[in-house]
């Protein structure tokens, strides 16, 4: 077996130091009734090559070279190909979590300056090293607002993304905290701000909402914030774009953000992994979970990094821990950091802008053709819009993929009362020649006669 | 001629120093109108961001750093140079499983048509990366000897709380969730702190003489309010529960269930399977048995295996397979159904789609588990009434099943078990090196990692603390200090199958070159490292008067 550095030469004089006559000596302590005494039915071992033409093969089967139009939580931007050519150095791929400082600086002040960006483009005063992913960030947020502020209710903006809200009442359910949904304004597509003053009360330890929504609608912060805060809750804002923050206004009044930074650099890879994150106002930190990366001294004055606040977490306080997390993303988190450095503060903004762009140009292209019209036109969007067409989506769709386009998510699967609405998103890598083509397909559609 | 009065550079084992270059933080070394980025020309008419989106906009850029892309490359060139890896040597950190990271899987992770896949893009079109998924979830079962899985959790802690909750959704199935998980004293710390996420009050079972489980206390703890045990197997000293059968029985009895941590199931892949000694439901951690890069932290995955009375709760959505294209059968959402042979209507067996049976019975058919597709195509289903919900968002960290899969594929059954066998063999000659200079608490066989005790070299004044950082010097990662709790001064450690004889002979030579330092000049060891960028930190600083960002200086 390739990847085993020894012969069975070397093999047998190591056992022999042991002083084990064979290998099964070693594994006396199970008793035999358990022992495996066949081989595991797995495929034969594979060459390299072999291995590469599977997974090729599986690539080609998986149907490339299309146009999508797909976000709702998972989005489309050029990766700079430096991402993956740092990532890949072992020095940082092939490296456990940093918890020997004095050999794992690297990591350390990479996370450092991922902290610090994220801090920076939400508006929060700290940010963690990262979370699993946008879902349980939010999720784990709730969970960090119950220990702040000792409420145990939760209300939940209707818009925040569907799976996020099924991960939060699957970490809830036990942990005695009941939710209450809080729908949206039919024209606008923001939080209903009169139900979410009506479902506050003393009891709500936190308001979590997304923005831009789920429907890309930027929500008004300011004045969810004010509504939450007047009854003494949190506001928790979760961010699934990470790229919107470069021109839209960062949730400043938010107490703690929660944000999925896989736009930053993150392949798509159908689902994960992404990197999640949680920032927050400064006084919260000892309620974070997750890993935090702290500045201080060395010996001789110099500066250097260290996991810090420990006291938060699992291998220190057990069962008091402020959550179970362990592992969290941090190659990923490094893939974040570089990308943010590559924009940098011009780039993210120009990048940001020519996203709204496409999707202003998408919106209103596809918006305006016979049969379709854009839902929530009345309020600020990132790159996503909802389109609501005469067509039934499922066939719209399949004659957009008979065009190699994969046109946008039906809606009514988490919201049956958007009938033949879709989700559309537009990112910089969306051309002109695409959002065309789209327009096309929508235009041609055949009326029945 | 005569030798130099330098003889050069100082060599210590297998190190000698060499620089490494200072580097600021990105935030110091940048300077405006510097870019490392260049965006293509837009091809629709450019938009007036405060119109479009009024009070909303931003109004001041983000503060972020304006660097070359030279810079940057050396940047985090740099930063990666003040890393230890496993790629520069052994990192033998028990429970860590820190073994090679084959390239070939980092290769074909970053293969288009799976790196590019959108999570909501039609079944239909996702079918390569399904096939992936499916595999993959049919070699982890036949690996653990389980009935059904999930690769949805992101890490271990994640799997662990995946797999109480699969444990309690059963139990209020039956009528009564319980009220506490038991948790023996050696036990990694997610565990406890899994219980309590998932809503159980936490009971602490006392290990025997010998680290394992006590029977008697856990006769006297298991009662009818016990939901799990939560159970690392070999346990967190590297020592297979030989009774574990007993445990089983003891739980099963009260109608508790046994839940296996399986950090350490590179002691048994290939040789013994969890199914097969009575644990109901376990996590694999991917990114410790099955190679996919810990990558400074993360990240993980953590699939949990079950037995099939758990099988209903599983997160949505599960992966199933319709021999007959979809919904062809009004069955097909039964997860009675799941395990079923294809029925006379052509009603699929559903979830893995079985193909092989383990007795090896196959008509016509000698070569193992297929690596080509089976015939109908796989869709997620979310109509599973019992479910436990979602865990986190869209399927998991489908980067690293990518990666795992590649692992087994490399492996074959024979390369997994001698990859196990290896492990072993690591960790047995690295205890009989050692073993009369560092105290060995526990003398129970060891399987892929060795626990001893600082007990003599702490009566000299050098902690486990210090001999690890002492290694540092040595060109070694530290093993993993002070864990488990039950050992006191605990030196945890796991060579896996990654290392060659040379490489554990410069190791145990280290290990007892600091040994005998330890009785000469134990400040030595006290005071280590000598040679690292930084010497030992100020932790105590960092966590008083915390500083998580950096500020420009006012």
């Amino acid at each position: 077996m390739r990847y085993l550095p020894k012969s069975d030469q070397e093999r047998h004089e190591m056992l022999a130091e042991i002083g084990a006559a064979s290998i099964d000596d070693l594994f006396a302590s199970i008793p035999a009734e358990y022992r495996l005494a066949r081989d595991l039915d797995v495929p034969r071992q594979q060459a390299e090559s072999e291995i590469v033409q599977y997974f090729r093969a599986a690539g080609e089967k998986n149907s490339t070279g299309y146009a999508s139009f797909l976000g709702a939580g998972a989005y489309r931007h050029y990766r700079p190909v430096i991402i993956d050519s740092l990532v890949q150095r072992g020095e940082f791929l092939t490296s456990y979590t940093p918890y020997q400082a004095e050999i794992t600086q690297g990591t350390l002040q990479a996370i450092f300056e991922f902290q610090t960006m994220i801090a920076e483009l939400t508006g929060m005063d700290v940010a963690n090293a990262s979370m699993y992913d946008g879902s349980t960030g939010a999720a784990e947020s709730v969970m960090m607002a119950v220990r702040v502020t000792g409420r145990h209710k939760a209300v939940v903006a209707a818009t925040v993304h569907p799976e996020y809200r099924e991960v939060l009442a699957t970490y809830a359910q036990h942990q005695g905290l009941p939710t209450t949904v809080v729908g949206y304004d039919a024209k606008t597509g923001r939080i209903d701000l009169d139900a979410l003053d009506a479902a506050v009360t003393d009891e709500t330890t936190a308001v979590l909402i997304q923005s831009p929504n789920f429907f890309g609608v930027v929500e008004d912060i300011p004045a969810v914030a004010e509504i939450a805060h007047a009854k003494g809750a949190l506001l928790i804002v979760s961010i699934a774009e990470a790229v919107s923050l470069g021109i839209v206004r960062p949730p400043v009044e938010a107490d703690i953000v929660a944000m999925e930074a896989q736009s930053f650099g993150v392949a798509l890879s159908y689902g994960g992994p992404f990197c999640g994150v949680i920032a927050a106002k400064e006084q919260f930190v000892r309620q974070m979970p997750g890993r935090l990366a702290g500045q201080t001294v060395d010996g001789a004055g110099n500066r250097g990094f260290v996991l810090t606040l420990a006291t938060r977490e699992q291998h220190i306080r057990r069962e008091k821990a402020t959550s179970n997390i362990c592992t969290n993303q941090a190659l990923v988190a490094l893939m974040a950091t570089i990308f943010m450095a590559v924009y940098g503060k011009e780039g993210m903004r120009e990048l940001a802008e020519h996203n709204l762009a496409k999707a202003d140009y998408a919106a209103k292209t596809l918006g305006g053709q016979a049969g379709a019209k854009l839902r929530f036109a009345g309020a600020p969007r990132f790159h996503e819009f909802v389109l609501q067409t005469d067509e039934a989506p499922a066939i719209l769709n399949q004659r957009l993929l008979e065009n190699k386009i994969v046109g946008g998510i039906e809606l009514s699967r988490w919201y049956p009362e958007l009938k033949n609405c879709t989700l559309w998103c537009a990112t910089e890598v969306i051309t002109r020649e695409q959002i065309e083509a789209a327009a096309r397909v929508l235009a041609d559609v055949e009326v029945e006669a | 001629m005569a030798a130099p009065e330098n003889p050069g550079p100082h060599t210590l084992g297998k190190v000698r120093p060499h620089p490494s270059q200072n580097e600021a933080l990105l935030f110091e070394k940048s300077s405006p109108g510097k870019r490392a980025y260049k965006l293509p020309p837009l091809d629709v008419p450019a938009v007036d961001a405060d119109a479009l989106l009024g009070s909303a906009v931003r109004k001041h850029h983000a503060e972020l750093p304006e660097l070359s892309e030279i810079e940057l490359i050396r940047h985090f060139t740099r930063l990666s140079t003040w890393n230890y890896a496993i790629d520069l040597g052994m990192y033998p950190l028990g429970s860590c499983t820190m073994k090679y990271n084959p390239r070939v899987n980092e290769f074909v992770a970053r293969i288009e048509g799976l790196a590019e896949a959108h999570p909501y893009r039609p079944d239909a079109l996702a079918q390569g990366i399904l096939e992936v998924l499916d595999l993959l979830q049919r070699c982890l079962l036949e690996i653990t000897g389980m009935d059904a899985i999930t690769l949805q959790p992101a890490a271990g802690a994640h799997g662990e709380f995946t797999g109480i909750l699969l444990t309690r959704a059963w139990h209020a199935s039956q009528g009564n969730p319980r009220k506490k998980v038991l948790i023996p004293d050696s036990a990694h710390g997610t565990n406890p702190a899994t219980a309590a996420f998932s809503g159980y009050t936490v009971e602490n079972l006392k290990s025997n003489a010998d680290g394992g489980i006590d029977l008697e206390a856990l006769t006297r703890q298991v009662d009818e309010d016990t939901a799990a045990l939560m159970l690392t197997n070999p346990s967190t000293l590297g020592v297979f529960e030989h009774q574990i059968h007993k445990i089983a029985d003891i739980l099963h009895a009260k109608g508790a269930l046994l839940y296996m941590d399986g950090a350490n199931m590179n002691a048994l892949v290939g040789k013994v399977r969890p199914g097969d000694f009575g644990v109901d439901v376990m996590h694999l951690n991917l990114h410790k048995t099955f190679s996919t890069p810990h990558g400074g932290g993360g990240p993980g995955s953590g699939p949990v295996a079950c037995k099939k009375f758990l099988e209903p709760f599983l997160p949505i959505p599960v992966l199933v397979r319709d021999q007959n294209g979809p919904n062809s059968c009004p069955d097909a959402g039964d997860w009675e159904d799941t395990n079923a042979e294809p029925t006379a209507d052509g009603c699929p067996p559903l979830f893995r789609a079985p193909v092989l049976k383990p007795d090896g019975e196959r008509v016509g058919d000698t070569e193992p588990l297929p690596l080509h597709p089976q015939s109908g195509e796989l869709r997620w289903e979310y109509n599973r009434p019992q479910s436990i919900g979602r865990v986190r968002a869209f399927y998991g960290n489908t980067g690293m099943f990518i990666r795992a899969l590649a692992y087994i594929l490399a492996n074959g059954p024979d390369g997994l078990r001698q990859t196990t066998e290896d492990a072993v063999l690591n960790a047995n000659y690295i205890r009989k090196k050692l073993e009369d200079l560092y105290e060995l608490p526990y003398k129970t066989a060891s399987m892929h990692e060795v626990v001893f005790s600082d007990k003599r070299q702490a009566a000299k004044g050098a902690k486990t603390g210090d001999i690890a950082k002492r290694l540092i010097d040595y060109g070694f990662h530290p093993y993993t200090v002070s864990f488990p709790l039950i050992v006191h001064g605990a030196l945890m450690i796991e060579p896996t199958e990654s290392e060659s004889r040379e490489e554990l002979d410069l190791f145990i030579d280290a290990m007892r070159s600091i040994a005998r330092e330890v009785e000469e000049n134990p400040e030595l060891v006290k005071t280590a490292p000598h040679s690292t960028r930084v010497s030992r930190l100020d932790e105590v600083q960092a966590a008083r008067k915390p500083v998580l960002r950096w500020k420009p200086q006012s």
